[in-house]
C-alpha cells in the first residue's frame, strides 16, 4: 500500500543514461523533469527525517532502498542541502584508529565506492588518495599505530618516508621550513566527492522511491504524548509520525531543546576556502602534521582548503580573522607555492562538536525520537554510512553494527571513542 | 571579535582562549548522586542558539579567566566579568 | 594598431611604459592599468572562456572583470587569473594569455562549443558513470585537465608579506564621491580616519565621467580633497587597498598592494601587507557596479560595460573601438552615446529598451546627430574573435549593423558585499532597481552608490549624512564644509534581464559560460533557489564572483518562478569581497619563521657539537651527541646510556614546564588538581604528582617540590605547560578562587640539567663544593637552595634515568655558562653530555610513562598509576576516574615487551594480536607506544597498552606491524627493565 501511494510519483523519473542524455542534447534539454519531487506535506508519516542534508537524505534513501519503508518525509528548514553538505571540504577517507570509528567509516567508504551506480548520479567521488604528512617521530609513531589498525581492518594505509612523499606531491615543504615533512601517512582510497552533488543524488534518488523532500518546512516543536514523540509542528503545519529521526547537524542542540533534551554538543564554526581556478597543481588530499590544514584541488580547478574551527560556540556560519590567519599560515608553511593564489570565497558551516570528537547514532530517552548528530568536523566523509546505519536504527530499532559504538550513553558510561584524546573539551577535538 | 578585559581593555580575540558554558557549576563531589551529577557537568550543554554566558581565558594578557556574555547568532558581545567574582 | 591617445583625468600620455601580450611587444602610459594600455593598442581578444574556450576581451574597467584574465610575470612570480582592469601598468610587464591551446588566436579547445548542446548545466552529475572504473581513470583527469584557468608556478612564492594592525574612530571604504566627502568631513573634525581605495588613484567614477563639480572637471575636485588630507596627522590613506572582509566587532581586513605595480619588489620591500583595521565607525562608499544584458553573444569581444567605455575614454583616454553602439535599458547608457559623441568617437545607434525616455535625453541625442532607437532591443552580437556587427530590433524590424563595440547598460548592482558579510540581507528596491545593503551592525553605515545612491549629488548627500551621523555618535564637532553642486542628475533604470529572441547564446556568466538556457535548466530541474542555481549552474562563482551579471540569472530565475528578484532574493556575499593572495595573510609566517622556535641553554653549545635537534613542540632538543667514528646514531646513543649507567651523564632538561605555586593555600590547592596529596609534602622535599582531567583520564604527571612553607615548584611535561598553567588558573579562579594562591609560569626563567649516573654525586661536589650532597643531607626526593658561583639555584635529587641523579637549576642567563662545566666536569669523570634519545631510552628502561602513553586516553589504572589516587581527599577527575569503565580489566594497560628471540624490534605503532591467531581488527587487543633497543640488557625492549596486560605478564604475544610486514613474538613482562628494585637512585 505505502509503494502504491508513491508508485505514480517514481514513474516520472528520468533515468540518466547515454540515451537520455543524447535525446535532451537533441531536444534542447526540455525533457528533463525536476531532479526530486518538491512534495507538500502530508499529515502522518511511518518516519519523519528532519534535515534534508546529506545524512537527513541518505537515511530516507537507505530506508527506502534497504528496508523498504517509503512513507518518509525529509524536512528542511531552507533548501536542500543548505547545511553542511553544502560548506565543507569534500574529503572522504577511512583512515581512523579508534576501534569504535574505523569500521564505520570503511563501511562509508564502501559506499561511496558504489554510490553512483546506487544513486544512478555522479557525485564525482574521485579517490585520489589522502596523505596525512608527519613531521616528527611521535607523530610518524602515531601514524603507524593508525595505519596498523586500518590494515587490520582490511584497510588500505602506507606509511610514506620523506622520499615517498616527494615523489608524490614535490611541492612541500621538505627544507627550509620550521616543521619539515618527514613522512606521510597515505589512504590511496581516500580522496573527495562533489559536496552538493550527492545531496542532490540522495534527494533524486530518494524521491525517485517515494519519499517526500519538503523544503522550507522548519520543525518548531515535537508533539509528546505521554512520553513518546507522536510528531512534530512545523512552519507547514503539524505532521504526525511513528518515528521521528532528527539529522540536524549545526543545530542539534536547538532543535533538542524543543525536546528538553540536553546533549554532549557545542555548536562551532569552522571556515572553509577556496581559491580561483587553476590548472592542475594538488594531485590528492593532503593534511598538515604541524598545524591544522588540510587541501585538494576540485575537478574545476579551485583548491579547497580549511583548517580549524574558531572555537567558540556560534551559530553564525561566519568566523574570524584569526582562524583565517592561522589557515593561510599553516598552508604557506606546507606549500610554499600557494603565496601568489588568491582565496576566491570563504564560509562557514557549525558543527556539533561532541564531548569526544566522535558522532551519535541513538536512540533518545524519549520514545520515538531517534539522533544523529555529533560529527564534528568529520560528517561529509560519513554521509552514506551515516544514513546506512539511521536508517537502520529507525527501521529496526537496533544498532547497525558498524555503527553500535555511538552510543548517547557513552559519555556518561566513560566509553569514549576520543581519536585526539582531547577529552571533554568539544573546540580540541 | 573583541573582548573588553576588566584588566586590559578591549582586545582582540586572538589573545584569548575559550572555555565554553560559564553556567555549569561543579558538583559536590560527595553527594549521593555525585556520579550522575558530574557526567551531566563534564559532558552536556544547553549549547543555546542566542545568548550565552560563557568562560574565556585572557592567555595572551593578565591570564584572567573572564565570564562573558556573548550571543551565539550574532556574536554580539555584552558584560565581561573576572569568573572570580562570578561565583554563586 | 596603436590608437591616437586621448588626454584622460589618469594618465600622463608623455610618460611612456613598455609591456609585453602574449609576446607583442607594446607601448602604454603612465596611469594606465593593463587593460586600458591592451585597449589603446587595439587589443580586442584577451582570453579563452573556461569551458566553451569561446574568445573573449575587455568587459569591464574595475575588479568584476570576468574576461580580461592574465597570467602576470614569469617563473616563481607567475600569477594565474590576474585581472588586466585592476593591474597597474609598469615599465617591462609581461602578461599571457590564458587557457587556451596551443594560442589566443587558434584555441584547440573551441571544439568544446560543437558538443555544446551536450554541455549543459549539470551535466557532469548525469554521465561519465559507465562504465563504473572510467570515471577516476579516464574521464575526470581529462575534464580537470581542461579546467581551471591559469597556471600556478608550482615554486615557493619569492615574495615576502606583513602584517599591521591599525585603529580608528572611522574607516571608510571606497575613495569615490561618498567616500571623499565623508572622509574630508570626519578629517576636519578632528577624528581618526583611515580611507581605503582599491584603486591606485582617488577618486573612483569622478575619474571616469563628464560630470562637473563646482562648475569644474570633477576630477580636480577629488585632487583637491585627497591633497587636504594628505595633509592631515589624523588621516591615514591607504591606496591599492582592497577591504576584504568585515569582521565581528569594527574589524576589517584588508590588503594593500605595495609592489604590485613595480616589475619586482625592491629589496626589503614587502610585495603585499596585510592590515588588520579596527574602527569605531565604518562607513562603506564602495560604489556601484553596472550589469550587462543577457542578448546573444553578449560575449563577443567588443562587447563592455557602457560605464566601462566612460572610463576608458576619460580617464585613460582610450576609445574603446572607432564605432561604438549603445544598448541600454537605462539613462547611463545615454550618457554613454553622449560622451562618445562628444569625443568625436561615431555611435552606429543608441538602442534603448524602454519605450519610455525622457524627453530631454531624445532630444540631446538628436540634436548630436545619434540613431537613436528606443524600445529597441540588440538580439544578437557577431563576430566570434571580435565584434563585427549586432541585430537590432525594433518595431520597423530585425537589421544587422556593423559596429565594432557595444557599450551596454541593464542598469546598476550596489557593490554592497561588505555589508553582508556579518549577516546582513540584501533587500531588493524597485525604486533603485538593485539589492540594496539589508540591516548592518549600528556602527557600519552604507553610503553613495552603494547604498543605492547612484546620481552624483545623491551619493555626495549620502556621504555627507554618513559622516555626521558618525560624529554625533563619537561626540565630535561638525567641522565647516561647503556641500559640493555637482552637475549629475540620478539614472533611471527599467531593468532588462533578457533579451527573448536571441538566437545566439546569452550569457548570465562570462567566466563559466553560464548561458540563460542553463537558467531555464536548472528551473526545469527544481533547482530554483537562489543557491541551488548557484550552486547547479556554477553562476557568480568565476573570479569576478558573478558582481556584474550573476543578478541576469538570478532575476531570469526569478521571472521563471513568477515571484521577482524580491521573492526570490540574491545570495549573501561572504569574504573576501575581492580575491585575495593566500601569502598576504600569512604574511612572514612560513618558511622557518612559521612558528617561534624556543632554543635551551644548551643549545648553541649543542650545535657547535653538530647534535641534530627534534622538535619538542615548539623546543628544539638535541637529541645525541655524535662521536668521530660513530657512523649511526645508535651507535652515539648505546654509548650516552651506557656512560650515564657506567660513569655520569648530564643532559639539558629546560623544556620541562615550571610552574611557580605560591600562597598560604598552595598545598590545599594542589591537593584539588593532583590525585595525590601536597600539602603533607615537607619543605625540602619532591613528590610524583599525577593530574586528570575533570573526566578521569590522565591530562599530565611531573613532580612538585615544596622549597618553602608557601612556595612550592610543579613541573610539567613540554607539550602540557601550557595547557597545565591554564588548568591550574582556571581551577584558581573559577573553581576556588578563595584558596590564597598565586602561580607564575617560570619555565623560560630557569634552565635546569640532570646530572645523571654513579659518578653524579661526585661530579656536584666539584661544582659545589659547600653543598652537603649524601644521603643524609640530601636524599632521593629532596630539594634545597643552592648558591654556585654567586648565583643562587636549586638542587632536586630527581631521577629520570634511574641512577643516582640530580637536577641542578639556575636562572636561564646562567645556564650556557653552567652548562658547559658541567660537561666538562662529566668529561673528566669519564662522562659526557647526553641528548633526548638517551633520555628516551633510559626512561623506557625504567618504564616511565611519556607522551605517547599520556595520550589523553589512557587512566591512572591503565598506566598502573592507579594506587595515587587519594582516597581521602576531593580533586580533579575524582568522581568520574571511579566510573567502572575507567577501571575495567580489561582495558588495554600498561605492560613491558621483549623480543621472544632477543633479536626482532617492536616497532612503535604495532599492534598486539594473540599468538596463532590470523592478525585481524577482531583479535586486536593493543599496540606498542614506546620502543627503543636497550643498550644495558642488550636487547630490544618496548612498552605497550594491552588489554588486560598486566595479568598476562610471562605470556607471548605477536607483534604486527602490517605497514612495515613486521610480524614478531615477545614476552609481556612488567614494564621496569632495568633495576626493578630500585637501588640504584638511593645510591
Amino acid at each position: 500500500m505505502l509503494a502504491l501511494a508513491s508508485g505514480n510519483a517514481a514513474g516520472s523519473r528520468m533515468r540518466y543514461s547515454l540515451f537520455s542524455l543524447l535525446r535532451e542534447a537533441l531536444n534542447g534539454q526540455a525533457g528533463w523533469p525536476a531532479a526530486w519531487r518538491d512534495a507538500l506535506p502530508r499529515a502522518h508519516y511511518d518516519i519523519v527525517v528532519i534535515g534534508g542534508g546529506g545524512h537527513g537524505l541518505s537515511t530516507a534513501f537507505y530506508l527506502a532502498q534497504e528496508h523498504g519503508i517509503t512513507n518518509v518525509a525529509v524536512l528542511e528548514k531552507g533548501w536542500l542541502g543548505s547545511g553542511n553538505i553544502g560548506r565543507n571540504t569534500t574529503i572522504i577517507r577511512s583512515n581512523y584508529g579508534e576501534p569504535g570509528n574505523t569500521p564505520f567509516y570503511e563501511h562509508s567508504m564502501q559506499l561511496w565506492e558504489g554510490l553512483e551506480q546506487a544513486l544512478n548520479y555522479n557525485a564525482m567521488v574521485s579517490q585520489r588518495g589522502v596523505l596525512n604528512l608527519y613531521h616528527t617521530d611521535g607523530q610518524r609513531d602515531a601514524y603507524a599505530r593508525r595505519g596498523n589498525a586500518m590494515r587490520l581492518h582490511g584497510i588500505d594505509a602506507e606509511l610514506l618516508d620523506r622520499a615517498r612523499v616527494q615523489e608524490l606531491c614535490p611541492f612541500l615543504a621538505f627544507e627550509d621550513a620550521r616543521f619539515p615533512v618527514a613522512g606521510g601517512l597515505l589512504q590511496r582510497r581516500g580522496g573527495t566527492a562533489r559536496h552538493d552533488a550527492v545531496a542532490w543524488g540522495y534527494a533524486r534518488a530518494a524521491s525517485t522511491l517515494g519519499v517526500d523532500i519538503i523544503q522550507n518546512c522548519e520543525v518548531t516543536g515535537f508533539d509528546i504524548v505521554q512520553g513518546r514523540v507522536r510528531g512534530v509542528q512545523t512552519t507547514r503545519g503539524p505532521i504526525a509520525a511513528g518515528k521521528v529521526g532528527m539529522a540536524v547537524a549545526g543545530n542539534t542542540s536547538h532543535v533538542a531543546a524543543m525536546a528538553d533534551l540536553r546533549l554532549p554538543i557545542e555548536s562551532h564554526v569552522l571556515q572553509a576556502f577556496v581559491s580561483e581556478g587553476i590548472k592542475p597543481v594538488i594531485p590528492n588530499v593532503v593534511t598538515f602534521g604541524a598545524g591544522h590544514f588540510y587541501i585538494s584541488q576540485s575537478d574545476k580547478g579551485g583548491l579547497v582548503f580549511g583548517g580549524d574551527i574558531d572555537g567558540y560556540n556560534s551559530y553564525a556560519q561566519r568566523g574570524n580573522l584569526p582562524t583565517v590567519e592561522d589557515v593561510c599560515e599553516s598552508g604557506m608553511a606546507m606549500m610554499p607555492m600557494l603565496g601568489r593564489l588568491r582565496i576566491l570565497r570563504s564560509w562557514g558551516g557549525i558543527m556539533d562538536m561532541s564531548m569526544d570528537g566522535s558522532p551519535i547514532i541513538d536512540r533518545t530517552p524519549l520514545e520515538g525520537l531517534y539522533l544523529n548528530a555529533g560529527w564534528c568536523y568529520g560528517g561529509f566523509k560519513a554521509t552514506p554510512a551515516s544514513g546506512w546505519c539511521f536508517a537502520h536504527l529507525l527501521a529496526t530499532d537496533r544498532s547497525h553494527p558498524v555503527a553500535s559504538a555511538y552510543r548517547l550513553d557513552r559519555f556518561a558510561t566513560g566509553l569514549v571513542i576520543d581519536e585526539k584524546g582531547a577529552g571533554a573539551q568539544p573546540n580540541l577535538h | 571579535m573583541r573582548l573588553t578585559c576588566p584588566f586590559c581593555g578591549p582586545r582582540d580575540l586572538r589573545e584569548f582562549t575559550y572555555r565554553g558554558d560559564a553556567t555549569l557549576r561543579r558538583p559536590d563531589p560527595d553527594a549521593a548522586n555525585a556520579a550522575s551529577a558530574f557526567a551531566d557537568y563534564v559532558y552536556l550543554r544547553a549549547n543555546p542558539r542566542g545568548p550565552h554566558r560563557e568562560h574565556w581565558y585572557h592567555a595572551a594578557g593578565c591570564r584572567a579567566w573572564l565570564v562573558v556574555e556573548r550571543d551565539t547568532a550574532t556574536h554580539a558581545i555584552g558584560r565581561v566579568a573576572l569568573a572570580r567574582n562570578d561565583q554563586p | 594598431m596603436p590608437r591616437q591617445r586621448r588626454p584622460g583625468t589618469g594618465i600622463d600620455p608623455a610618460q611612456k611604459l613598455d609591456f609585453q601580450f602574449d609576446g607583442l611587444p607594446l607601448q602604454g602610459v603612465a596611469g594606465d592599468t593593463l587593460a586600458a594600455a591592451l585597449l589603446a593598442n587595439g587589443v580586442r581578444v584577451v582570453g579563452r572562456s573556461f569551458k566553451y574556450h569561446r574568445a573573449r576581451g575587455i568587459v569591464t574597467a574595475g575588479p568584476e572583470e570576468p574576461n580580461a584574465l592574465v597570467e602576470l610575470r614569469e617563473g616563481a612570480r607567475l600569477e594565474p587569473n590576474t585581472k588586466a582592469t585592476t593591474v597597474e601598468l609598469f615599465d617591462g610587464l609581461s602578461a599571457r594569455s590564458q587557457n587556451r591551446w596551443p594560442s589566443l588566436g587558434l584555441d584547440l579547445m573551441a571544439v568544446n562549443q560543437l558538443a555544446s548542446p551536450l554541455l549543459a548545466a549539470g551535466f557532469y552529475y548525469k554521465t561519465f558513470m559507465w562504465p563504473r572504473h572510467f570515471w577516476e581513470k579516464l574521464y575526470e583527469p581529462a575534464i580537470r585537465r581542461a579546467a581551471g584557468l591559469g597556471r600556478a608556478s608550482g615554486l615557493p612564492d619569492p615574495d615576502s608579506y606583513e602584517k599591521c594592525y591599525a585603529h580608528a574612530d572611522l574607516l571608510v571604504v571606497g575613495a569615490g564621491p561618498a567616500g571623499l566627502i565623508a572622509a574630508l568631513l570626519a578629517a576636519r573634525s578632528g577624528a581618526r580616519v583611515i580611507l581605503a581605495e582599491e584603486d591606485f588613484l582617488l577618486g573612483g567614477r569622478l575619474l571616469a565621467e563628464a560630470f562637473l563639480i563646482d562648475d569644474a572637471p570633477a576630477h580636480l575636485w577629488a585632487r583637491r580633497v585627497e591633497a587636504e588630507l594628505e595633509t592631515l596627522p589624523n588621516v591615514r590613506i591607504l591606496k591599492r587597498t582592497a577591504v576584504f572582509g568585515a569582521y565581528d566587532d569594527g574589524t576589517f581586513g584588508a590588503i594593500e598592494k605595495v609592489a604590485d605595480h613595480l616589475p619586482e619588489p625592491e629589496p626589503g620591500q614587502v610585495r603585499q601587507r596585510y592590515w588588520q583595521i579596527v574602527a569605531a565607525r565604518a562607513v562603506l562608499a564602495t560604489g556601484g557596479i553596472e550589469r550587462g544584458i543577457a542578448f546573444g553573444g553578449n560575449d563577443r569581444p567588443g562587447v563592455m560595460l557602457a560605464s566601462a567605455v566612460r572610463t576608458y575614454l576619460h580617464r585613460f583616454g582610450v576609445a574603446a573601438a572607432s564605432r561604438i553602439a549603445v544598448f541600454t535599458s537605462s539613462d547611463d547608457g545615454w550618457k554613454t552615446a553622449f560622451d562618445l559623441a562628444a569625443a568625436g568617437i561615431e555611435v552606429p545607434f543608441l538602442a534603448d529598451a524602454r519605450a519610455d525616455v525622457a524627453a530631454d535625453l531624445v532630444e540631446r541625442g538628436r540634436r548630436l546627430g545619434l540613431r537613436v532607437e528606443l524600445g529597441a532591443r540588440v538580439e544578437d552580437a557577431t563576430g566570434a574573435t571580435g565584434l563585427n556587427g549586432a541585430y537590432l530590433r525594433s518595431a520597423r524590424g530585425t537589421t544587422w549593423l556593423p559596429i565594432e563595440a557595444l557599450a551596454v547598460s541593464g542598469g546598476w548592482n550596489s557593490n554592497l558585499g561588505l555589508s553582508t558579510h556579518l549577516g546582513g540581507k540584501p533587500e531588493w528596491s524597485e525604486t533603485a532597481a538593485a539589492f540594496l545593503p539589508g540591516k548592518t551592525p549600528s556602527w557600519m553605515r552604507v553610503a553613495g552608490a552603494a547604498a543605492g545612491a547612484f546620481g552624483l549629488g545623491e551619493a555626495f548627500r549620502g556621504g555627507v549624512e554618513a559622516a555626521l551621523a558618525v560624529l554625533g555618535e563619537l561626540e565630535r564637532r561638525v567641522p565647516a564644509f561647503d556641500m559640493p553642486i555637482a552637475s549629475d542628475d540620478p539614472a533611471r533604470t527599467t531593468p532588462l534581464w533578457r533579451v527573448e529572441g536571441a538566437s545566439g547564446k546569452a550569457f548570465v556568466d562570462l567566466q563559466h559560460d553560464v548561458t540563460v538556457k542553463d537558467v531555464e535548466l536548472a528551473h526545469r530541474e527544481g533547482f530554483k533557489a537562489v543557491e541551488h542555481l548557484k550552486r547547479y549552474t556554477t553562476l557568480g562563482m568565476a573570479t569576478d564572483q558573478g558582481k556584474s551579471m550573476a543578478i541576469l540569472g538570478q532575476a531570469i530565475m526569478a521571472d521563471l518562478e513568477k515571484v521577482g528578484p524580491a521573492g526570490l532574493g540574491t545570495t549573501r556575499a561572504r569574504p573576501p569581497q575581492v580575491p585575495v593572495a593566500i601569502g598576504a595573510l600569512a604574511g612572514r609566517h612560513r618558511g622557518r619563521q612559521f612558528r617561534p622556535t624556543r632554543l635551551t641553554a644548551s643549545h648553541d653549545w649543542a650545535a657547535a657539537a653538530a647534535a641534530p635537534f627534534m622538535d619538542a613542540g615548539l623546543w628544539k632538543r638535541a637529541q645525541y651527541f655524535a662521536r668521530p667514528g660513530e657512523t649511526n646514531w645508535r651507535q652515539a646513543v648505546d654509548r650516552e646510556v651506557l656512560t650515564v649507567r657506567a660513569h655520569v651523564g648530564v643532559a639539558d632538561v629546560s623544556t620541562l614546564g615550571k610552574i611557580a605555586v605560591l600562597g598560604p593555600d598552595a598545598g590545599i590547592f594542589l591537593d584539588k588538581v593532583y590525585v595525590n596529596g601536597f600539602s603533607g609534602l615537607a619543605v625540602g622535599k619532591v613528590r610524583y604528582g599525577l593530574m586528570l582531567r575533570e573526566d578521569g583520564f590522565v591530562m599530565d604527571d611531573g613532580t612538585a617540590a615544596r622549597l618553602g612553607d608557601t612556595d612550592y615548584l610543579v613541573s610539567t611535561t613540554t607539550a602540557n605547560a601550557a595547557n597545565v598553567m591554564m588548568h591550574l588558573e582556571y581551577c584558581h579562579q573559577v573553581l576556588w578562587p578563595q584558596l590564597d594562591v598565586r602561580m607564575a609560569s617560570v619555565t623560560e626563567q630557569w634552565a635546569q640539567f640532570a646530572v645523571a649516573g654513579p659518578k653524579a654525586r661526585a661530579l656536584l661536589s666539584g661544582i659545589l663544593p659547600s653543598t652537603p650532597l649524601e644521603n643524609g643531607d640530601l636524599p632521593h626526593m629532596g630539594c634545597r637552595p643552592i648558591e654556585i658561583g654567586g648565583v643562587r639555584g636549586r638542587l632536586f635529587r630527581l631521577s629520570f634515568s634511574g641512577e643516582l641523579a640530580f637536577e641542578l637549576a639556575v636562572p636561564a642567563r646562567f645556564g650556557a655558562a653552567l652548562w658547559r662545566s658541567l660537561v666538562h666536569a662529566a668529561e673528566t669523570l669519564g662522562g659526557s653530555a647526553y641528548g633526548s634519545e638517551a633520555l628516551g631510552v633510559m626512561r623506557i628502561e625504567k618504564g616511565h610513562v611519556g607522551g605517547a602513553e599520556l595520550n589523553g586516553r589512557t587512566t591512572a589504572f591503565d598506566l598502573g598509576l592507579g594506587r595515587l589516587l587519594s582516597r581521602k581527599k576531593d580533586f580533579i577527575g575524582r568522581v568520574m576516574a571511579a566510573r567502572p569503565a575507567l577501571n575495567d580489566l580489561h582495558r588495554m594497560r600498561l605492560v613491558g615487551l621483549v623480543p621472544l628471540d632477543g633479536r626482532a624490534k617492536l616497532p612503535v605503532g604495532a599492534h598486539l594480536v594473540p599468538e596463532g591467531e590470523r592478525p585481524a581488527a577482531s583479535v586486536d587487543q593493543g599496540y606498542v607506544t614506546s620502543a627503543a633497543y636497550s643498550p644495558t640488557l642488550g636487547h630490544p625492549i618496548a612498552l605497550a597498552l594491552l588489554s588486560g596486560g598486566p595479568e598476562r605478564l610471562g605470556q607471548t604475544i605477536r607483534v604486527v606491524d602490517p605497514l612495515r610486514d613486521g610480524d614478531a613474538l615477545a614476552r609481556i613482562v612488567a614494564p621496569v627493565f632495568v633495576d626493578p628494585e630500585g637501588s640504584r637512585v638511593l645510591a
